[in-house]
């Protein structure tokens, strides 16, 4: 589970939770041909008559409802009273206070042990949780942050999530633990953090923001919303997991509610709690940027203020920080929870004196000193002479790329070409084919290959999603959106598979691949828009391109590890029957790393349609750019409506490529 | 076991702290206008916080003010980058004591200015700004007609991309921006798709990569602004702008069917902020400049390369007539 990176690409884990059942093989089978049937029957029936009443491809009219009225009076009221309502002033009013004393108190705290006691105290802690390795790793990211000239907006950045975290593991530890008690508020939840999986950070953003006001409360409490639900979700699982067993023997000791708790379950539920966690911070770290756009300051700022002046090289000098914040991060939160899974409760190796309390006071003591010895030789802020410009020569190397690559290369053309090919071949066709397509059919294939995948709740779920969009009025963008997510979506795939299986291949370059895979997951996305537009210019394309690389690193990853799991015996008969390499990919390695397939094709699409407000900012247009909108004119109705019909459209998508056996194993975190 | 404790021994703290800072706050009321930034400088009363717009120009304003605000008057200086209207909710809530530039925003004026009073106009920064439509210089010198809007069908097809199918390509920018370009192309009859680039980011490296290829485009755009001093544009003239037409456009947006106005760019102040600013109100009340000494600082931010402090600091020390007037006279 150390692969866990960038949100949500293994918040339901990778190989631990695959199909029991093959879902594949059920899928042809009469149960499915059963499905169909009933299906084509319903359809028979109905759609003349719907067809009758309202003829058209387009959702019709009369079923839509125009929240623009009621939402518009929503954000007034709020406006207007925010400065002297109760609500705000007794309430939210305190909620945002106490979110600026406790992240003015850590920064100070960072301020004051400057940038050699923070170094120092970074380093111990990762080495003291996690090893000597990661220690080291630590060490290097905090020297790289200072010398790019980002030591400040990296405290503040760090102020603001160690905050954040703190808060989400909180809340979501209390959520998870009371779902993970109650069987009622168990099935309340579950389909709410569900659909908080693939709900677009931006989302959130305009009614936290209309709320709150811009500044660092609003944009921590969308980190919180954003991050806290992987931790509540795995909560619930590794308390719910325990062994009955176990249980059994505890409760027949005579240990009481609480004690069975404390003593059994939260212990036995470790593992899951600390990749809850894990998950937690890489999901905070990758609002940072977003949550820029709502005044969050810090390191995202610097991101986002780089791309008003079009200026790649700033850009990457503030990414970097947030890319090695999240790789040391996930590497010590991972190897903790390795360590506490592999060594149980024999305690740990080594000799008694780098155990316990003596260690921490070790690490305290060494931190102040130099700490103080920072302080004493000079600033506590980053000293300015170590100071290494990187924005010039990437600035430089991007022009260069953009010179050479963007068109009229020989033979395979320009960067330009192709994008202008896959939006006239690919991206047009797709969307007139499913604009053209009646609502009542688009439906219907939902239904249909939901059901396939699943069960009739799942189908019904996808169906009412999909509705809802209609409803909601934004038919036609949503087509558009989805047809964009569709293109993309293939993209990935024949990239990832084809990635993934060399990969399982050669052990050799899957260790190259590793930092690659880290690094697209974790850079923010508005660091690559300037180089997808220079690359296929402005339009779905660039969309696109921003989308795949996204979405490819957890496709790989899902990929590799599926191949690699596939039975040996399985592998070996069919080489002592004569198979060539490709013959035991095509009918031996595939098949059997279908569920993990699957898995990739699911987190392909949840990980596309998080980028789709992120396309709107390079011409994607449709849903992302009306939640950019939105938020950029403050229209709740324009925003909401639209970061909904992406929630439904999510669903949708999600319940489709979902083999629902995988729900009913129960071990899906 | 006692390793899993004391993992999360640091949360509950954390958490603890989070609780107590809840309840130290939780006598009496909380007013949201009150609060500062957690990162503001704990220096006090000496401090101020502007807001900079995403695009260079107001970069420039900031820049300079947050340069002479630091090394003339001694005030901290924070910024806070947001889109227009929301900068007008910041200013109203106090979160930001001053917009140095604003395009004309008549309802959030009749909203905070004139009926909640929260925000106090602050007059003109002395720049006038324009939104067109824009064609490259290399492209109308070969075709001149193309400057006069009843020609640009004609030049449809030129102009056709991808994205705009088989009409002309109008590109859109950000989509904070006002705009009213979708109704023109309805009410001109033009052949024309309007494309919005989404970001001003996108629709700079967009224009810059056409320009580099020589190809032909016809953009959304306004000055002052600084790519005009990288890619030479010449403004498409539109049906003349008049009171009659824009009468007509506040009362139904879509019949809009004339140019863009001419707009004298303004500032505002958070109402607290211009009584008792002190001399960092009155230093930000005075300041006025010119659209070339705002043009001036814009280059060396955007294609100088410089940090916008040092195009602040290289344009303070070439100007001293300029600035020296915005400065409060010592009482």
């Amino acid at each position: 589970m150390s692969t866990a990176s960038a949100p949500p690409a293994t918040q339901r884990g990778l190989g631990a939770d695959a199909p029991k059942a093959n879902p594949a093989r059920a899928l042809l089978g009469r149960r499915g041909v059963a499905k169909l049937l009933l299906l084509a029957v319903a359809a028979a029936v109905l759609v003349p008559v719907v067809h009758a009443a309202w003829p058209g491809a387009a959702w019709p009219s009369a079923l839509t409802v125009d929240l623009s009225g009621p939402l518009g009076k929503t954000s007034d009221w709020i406006i207007d009273n925010r400065d002297n309502h109760w609500l705000f002033v007794y309430f939210l009013g305190h909620l945002s206070n106490a979110v600026v004393i406790s992240v003015r108190a850590v920064y100070l705290l960072l301020l004051a042990l400057g940038w050699a006691g923070v170094t120092t105290g970074v380093t111990l802690i990762a080495w003291r949780v996690a090893g000597w390795r990661i220690a080291a790793t630590a060490l290097v990211s905090l020297l790289v942050s200072g010398a790019l000239g980002m030591w400040v907006p990296t405290m503040q950045t760090l102020a603001l999530m160690v905050v954040a975290v703190a808060v989400s593991v909180v809340v979501g530890a209390l959520l998870g633990l009371a779902a993970g008690l109650s069987e009622r508020l168990f099935r309340i939840l579950r389909p709410v953090l569900d659909t908080m999986q693939v709900l677009p950070a931006f989302a959130y953003l305009l009614p936290v923001v209309l709320i709150f006001g811009i500044g660092v409360p609003a944009a921590l409490l969308a980190t919180v919303i954003y991050a806290a639900p992987p931790m509540a979700r795995l909560t619930a699982l590794g308390l719910r997991g325990a062994d009955p067993g176990v249980l059994e023997a505890v409760s027949s000791l005579g240990a009481t509610g609480r004690q069975r708790l404390l003593t059994a379950r939260l212990p036995l539920a470790r593992k899951e709690l600390l990749l809850g966690v894990n998950q937690t911070i890489m999901m905070a770290l990758s609002m940072v940027v977003i949550a820029s756009m709502i005044g969050a300051a810090g390191l995202g700022d610097r991101v986002y203020q780089a791309l008003a002046s079009v200026d790649v090289g700033a850009a990457l000098s503030a990414a970097i920080p947030i890319v090695l914040l999240a790789i040391v991060m996930d590497r010590t939160t991972a190897a903790a929870g390795a360590r506490i899974g592999a060594a149980g409760n024999t305690a740990t190796a080594g000799p008694a004196w780098l155990r316990g309390w003596q260690v921490w006071t070790g690490v305290a003591a060494l931190t102040a000193l130099l700490a103080l010895a920072g302080r004493l030789t000079g600033s506590a802020v980053w000293p300015g002479a170590w100071f290494v410009d990187i924005a010039h020569p990437v600035n430089d190397f991007k022009e260069w790329m953009v010179d050479h690559l963007y068109s009229g290369v020989p033979v395979i053309g320009g960067t330009a070409d192709w994008a202008a090919h896959f939006t006239n071949w690919v991206l047009n066709p797709l969307r007139d084919g499913l604009t053209a397509l009646p609502w009542y059919g688009t439906l219907l294939i939902v239904a249909a290959l939901a059901w396939l995948i699943g069960t009739w709740r799942t189908a019904l779920t996808a169906v009412l999603a999909m509705a809802a969009i209609g409803v909601l009025g934004v038919w036609k963008p949503s087509m558009n959106t989805l047809s964009q997510v569709l293109a993309a979506l293939v993209v990935t795939l024949v990239l990832g598979f084809g990635t993934g299986v060399l990969a399982a291949g050669s052990k050799r370059f899957e260790a190259i691949l590793r930092p690659v895979l880290d690094v697209m997951q974790t850079m923010p996305q508005f660091v690559y828009l300037i180089p997808v537009v220079a690359l296929f210019a402005v339009g779905r394309a660039p969309a696109a391109a921003a989308a795949v690389v996204y979405a490819l690193p957890a496709v790989i990853r899902i990929t590799t590890q599926g191949l690699r799991q596939v039975d040996p015996a399985a592998m070996e008969s069919a080489r002592s029957l004569g198979a060539t390499r490709w013959q035991m990919l095509r009918q031996v390695q595939l098949p059997l790393a279908r569920p993990a397939l699957l898995l990739a094709v699911n987190q392909g699409v949840v990980l596309v349609l998080a980028v789709v407000i992120i396309g709107g900012l390079v011409g994607g247009g449709a849903l992302g750019y009306d939640v950019v909108t939105g938020l950029a004119t403050g229209d709740l109705a324009l925003g909401l409506v639209a970061g909904v019909a992406i929630v439904c459209l999510g669903l949708m998508l999600d319940r489709v490529t979902q083999p629902t056996e995988r729900r009913t194993t129960g071990k899906g975190a | 076991m006692s390793r899993t404790r004391k993992a999360f021994l640091g949360t509950t703290v954390l958490a603890g702290t989070v609780a107590l800072s809840l309840s130290l706050s939780a006598c009496g009321k909380a007013d949201m206008t009150k609060q500062t930034s957690p990162f503001a400088a704990a220096k006090g009363s000496k401090s101020v916080t502007l807001s900079v717009q995403t695009w260079v120009g107001a970069q420039s304003n900031v820049a300079v003010a947050k340069y002479l605000l630091e090394h003339q008057l001694g005030y901290h200086v924070d910024t806070v980058q947001v889109d227009e209207i929301p900068a007008w909710d910041a200013l109203s809530q106090g979160r930001v004591d001053a917009i140095l530039e604003d395009w004309g925003h008549p309802d959030q004026e009749k909203r905070y200015v004139k009926d909640k009073k929260t925000i106090t106009a602050g007059g003109g920064n002395g720049v006038t700004g324009h939104i067109g439509w824009w064609v490259p210089k290399y492209w109308a010198d070969k075709h001149p007609e193309v400057t006069n809007w009843k020609n640009l069908n004609k030049f449809a097809k030129q102009l056709r991309t991808s994205e705009s199918g088989n009409k002309g390509q109008l590109m859109d920018g950000s989509p904070s921006y006002v705009t009213n370009d979708k109704a023109l192309v309805k009410n001109l009859h033009l052949n024309y798709e309007v494309v919005f680039a989404g970001s001003e980011a996108a629709q700079i490296t967009q224009i810059q990569q056409f320009a580099k290829a020589k190809k032909s485009f016809l953009t959304y755009w306004y000055e002052p602004q600084w790519l005009f001093n990288q890619v030479p544009m010449v403004e498409v003239k539109l049906p003349k702008y008049t009171d009659a037409c824009a009468e007509k456009g506040t009362k139904d947006p879509q019949s809009i069917d004339c140019a863009y106005p001419t707009t004298p760019l303004q500032k505002y102040f958070n109402t607290n902020f211009a009584k008792s600013g002190g001399s960092a109100a009155a230093f930000l009340k005075n300041f006025k400049w010119t659209k070339d000494d705002q043009n001036e600082v814009s280059e060396s931010i955007a294609s100088g390369g410089l940090s916008a402090d040092e195009a602040a600091k290289r344009w303070v020390d070439k100007h001293p007539d300029v600035w020296k007037s915005w400065l409060p006279k010592k009482k």
